[in-house]
């Protein structure tokens, strides 16, 4: 199982380093610049030329690929054009809005998209079925911004039910420790910065996590009715075990292998998804900055943000196989 | 149930601040507004955007404000100010018991320290991103590697002869530097905390200056809030400063949600989220008075026009631009595609500005007598590009694809054919009329800074530009010099007469002067609209 992971992590290096070079030429490749961007619709040539020589802009692209490359090596991400500050601080500071939104996202998937793919399959045929198919082929259909527009429109603008923007009521004086506003909030005992924080969640997870969800049900449903035709299941239904031990232990756990790999699949999803839902929802985490770097051309945070949201997506990865040894003890031998 | 006791003192500590709690007058005392995007710095010398300034405004204070409503210097730090007759020296007698937010007292040193470090910037500091209006303003720096910049400021010395008085030395006369000191640029930051916070340690490592911890976390000023804290890319949050000298009013707290997209801040007004919000789109006004919300307008300081670039030979005939201006039915353009109450234009100033004159000429909407024109000039089969941005929308200009459609038919009607070149605002379409000669007509258009004819037509017409593709001498002359003419009424008339060469030239034509829309929640009161943004909400009342 070491070995694995060191495999994997070193297989990490050529990856990430393929990558760095395709991020820094899309980048590049990007119409106008930085210096533009920054100077506004009165910038004038020479202003241009100035910024584009203080920040490098003007050097030979191999030259200012070895730089860059030679300050990730350090562990220097660069600065971002538009804020002026570190780009790994930046990415650290809202790292935790878009792990939480994330996490509630995904919870909201595999807690309900399991059940209703395990009823489905159970009830094939059956409207239950029928029903639970046609929901998740419109999870699935439906646009991440659409859904999040719509969400927002209905429940936030003209019912009120929940805020429309960003993580926390601005009215409300909190303290956060640890930028995770619903752990904040319980770690200080402010209840009531800890549950709006938790209120502002709502419709982006939902959002955020419906497409997930369709697949996790589709995926447990199809899993649920192969696995429970299976050789090994009438064998233990006819040793007499209990109906309730055959459900849980024989038919749900073998199922869950292929469920479990997509729902790995589902965290990259997750964190794509997260930069049109934190947009609509004017949600500060990760996604929104590197959505607004665009508009910028924030060549450092584009670089930036892209490399560190591959590493985690690989480490993700790499997680969910280590976890595939827990559920299936025939993997642990490969 | 000692644990009891720590969590209710642990509760009780913290102020809600929240819609009932805290209030002073009865009503809520904290005042949410959007904005839709972080400040560049903290530090507004740093700065020259929107964003930037909403904030600084309410933290810091300059030696000129300007009076309510309109964009005339008033006094503000200093009681007032007296030029002497060369224009070469101003005297600011300054208030007196005024303190920064740290307790240093604000005094003549303090005026002094500020200029001299406006004027002292190196290095990063003079990048045009940093330190662009002490460069537009002054024209240079003490010292410099750039030769245009290197000791070619107007500012020579400050002296403080006493805590009350300070007196700034030119070395050549600034007329508009009064209108300038307004700023939030030019605001006044207290000595101690910009040394303490190392504010001018702007650091590079080739690729971006990264800011100080003086621009990103302590903003020091006089003003009537006090800065608390910015979460970048969430919010901006101010409090009350509780040894403010004017007064403090009901608003205890702003804060500023950032909310990047348009209609996210119209939704979040819309579901009780904010109290308000800057740039509405015109498309929204009418709904959202129906439901109940009010809308603010701005006096214009501002100016759309089209312009016609003169590297194209078909413009480069005066005939020709008279014709085109003699085409548009600017009144109903006006009506059609722009927010109500926006005003008809004449020039290329606000009439708000000193130098803007009636008397110019206004090429009245004249179908006939352009179709006259084009046939004199031997071009009545003329084919034109016309570029126009596509999906932006400037405060001058909400919605640029209308204008574009609305002109277009009046110029097809007088028999030109108009070739339509779309691009995206930034950076295609900027670059297309600002970075080459590769366009024909185009739309754009400026709002000012501050009360001086020069920061409209000498941005404009200060000198050769790709944009408008001519070289006129003559022209660049008549508004460079009166930029320095020393006494106020002859460069007012000097101003004037540039503004009326410019329009017998007609490089483009002046549109209109459209009006800046704000929301608010039905019990926001007396937001204080400046055509200028000089809105400190400390006169804001909230609630019933």
């Amino acid at each position: 199982m070491t070995r694995l992971i060191l495999r994997r992590l070193a297989l990490l290096v050529p990856t990430l380093l393929g990558l760095s070079v395709l991020l820094f030429l899309w980048v590049r490749a990007l119409p106008g610049g930085p210096a533009t961007a920054l100077l506004g619709e009165r910038a004038t040539p020479d202003a241009v030329a100035r910024i584009n020589e203080l920040y490098g802009f003007d050097r030979p692209l191999p030259q200012q690929y070895v730089t860059w490359l030679g300050q990730l090596l350090q562990g220097n991400f660069g600065v971002s054009t538009r804020t002026g500050r570190p780009v790994l601080d930046e990415f650290m500071s809202r790292f935790p809005a878009t792990i939480e939104l994330s996490l509630v996202a995904l919870l909201v998937a595999v807690g309900v998209g399991i059940p209703l793919g395990y009823v489905a399959a159970r009830r094939q045929g059956r409207l239950v079925d029928h029903a639970a198919v046609v929901t998740s082929l419109l999870g699935v259909t439906i646009p991440v911004f659409f859904l999040a527009f719509l969400l927002k429109w209905l429940f936030a603008v003209q019912l009120g039910w929940f805020p429309s923007a960003g993580r926390q009521d601005p009215a409300m004086v909190a303290t956060h420790p640890t930028g995770f506003y619903v752990l904040d909030g319980l770690a200080t005992r402010e209840w009531d910065a800890s549950w709006d924080a938790l209120v502002h969640l709502v419709l982006p997870a939902l959002a955020l996590g419906t497409i997930p969800l369709a697949i996790i049900a589709r995926i447990t449903r199809a899993s649920v009715i192969d696995v429970q035709h299976a050789d090994y299941v009438r064998t233990a239904r006819a040793k007499g075990l209990s109906p309730t031990h055959v459900r849980g232990r024989v038919i749900l756990h073998n199922a869950m292998l292929p469920v479990s790999t997509t729902i790995g699949l589902q965290i990259g999803l997750l964190l794509s998804g997260a930069v049109l839902t934190e947009t609509v929802f004017a949600f500060p985490g990760v996604g929104k900055f590197l959505a607004d770097a665009v508009f910028n051309l924030d060549y450092a945070v584009l670089q930036g943000f892209i490399l560190l949201i591959a590493v985690v997506y690989a480490l993700v990865n790499l997680a969910v196989d280590v976890s595939y040894g827990l559920i299936d003890p025939r993997m642990r031998t490969r | 149930m000692v644990g009891l006791a720590l969590t209710a003192c642990a509760a009780s500590d913290r102020d809600t601040g929240g819609d009932d709690d805290g209030a002073t007058d009865g009503g809520r005392d904290t005042f949410i507004f959007a904005a839709s995007g972080d400040p560049s710095s903290l530090d507004p010398a740093f700065a020259s955007d929107g964003e930037t300034f909403r904030v600084a405004r309410q933290i810091f204070e300059g030696l000129v404000g300007v009076e309510p409503g309109t964009a005339d210097p008033a006094p503000l730090l200093a009681e007032s100010w007296d030029v002497s007759d060369d224009g070469l020296e101003y005297t600011f007698t300054l208030k007196e018991g005024v303190t920064f937010h740290d307790g240093t007292a604000f005094d003549g040193d303090a005026v002094c320290a500020n200029f001299e470090r406006w004027n002292n910037f190196t290095g990063v500091l003079q990048s045009e991103s940093l330190s662009y209006y002490w460069q537009k303003v002054n024209g240079g720096f003490a010292s410099s590697d750039v030769e245009s910049l290197n000791g070619t400021g107007k500012y020579e010395s400050c002296e403080a002869p006493d805590a009350g008085t300070a007196v700034v030395h030119l070395r050549s006369p600034l007329p508009e530097l009064v209108s300038a000191l307004s700023l939030p640029a030019f605001a006044m930051q207290s000595p101690t905390a910009l040394e303490k916070y190392d504010a001018d340690g702007v650091t590079g490592d080739g690729e971006a200056p990264v800011l100080p911890e003086y621009a990103t976390g302590h903003p020091t000023g006089t003003g009537p809030f006090v800065f608390e804290s910015w979460s970048p890319g969430e919010e901006v949050v101010l409090s009350a400063y509780e040894d403010y000298w004017g007064e403090q009013g009901q608003v205890r707290r702003i804060v500023f949600p950032i909310i990047s997209d348009a209609t996210a801040r119209r939704q979040a007004l819309q579901a009780g989220d904010i109290d308000g919000y800057d740039l509405v789109g015109p498309a929204d006004v009418v709904a959202l008075e129906e439901a109940g919300f009010q809308i603010v307008n701005r006096e214009p300081f501002n100016v759309l026009y089209l312009g016609m670039n003169q590297g194209n030979p078909d413009l480069a005939d005066l005939r020709v631009r008279q014709a085109i201006a003699h085409a548009i039915n600017k009144e109903a353009l006006v009506a059609q595609t722009l927010p109500e109450g926006t005003e008809v234009a004449t020039n290329f100033v606000p009439p708000s500005v000193a130098g803007w004159n009636a008397d110019v000429a206004t090429y009245d909407y004249d179908p006939d007598k352009a179709r006259a024109l084009l046939a004199e000039a031997g071009r009545s089969a003329l084919t034109i590009d016309f570029n126009y941005p596509t999906n932006v929308s400037r405060p001058y200009m909400p919605t640029p694809e209308q204008v574009f459609t609305a002109i277009e038919a009046d110029l097809e009607a007088v028999g030109i054919t108009v070739n339509a070149v779309p691009d995206p605002w930034n950076p295609e379409y900027l670059d297309r009329i600002q970075g080459g000669a590769d366009h024909g007509l185009h739309l754009l258009g400026w709002t000012g800074d501050y009360n001086d004819t020069y920061n409209f037509i000498g941005v404009f017409f200060g000198g050769t530009s790709n944009e408008w593709g001519f070289d006129n001498p003559e022209l660049f002359a008549a508004i460079n010099d009166a930029r320095y003419v020393a006494d106020l009424d002859a460069q007012t008339e000097a101003y004037e007469a540039a503004n009326a060469a410019i329009l017998d030239f007609l490089p483009g034509v002046p549109l209109a002067h459209p009006v800046p829309s704000l929301a608010f929640k039905a019990d926001v009161r007396g937001y204080p609209a400046s055509p200028v943004q000089d809105e400190v909400y400390n006169v804001i009342t909230l609630g019933d």
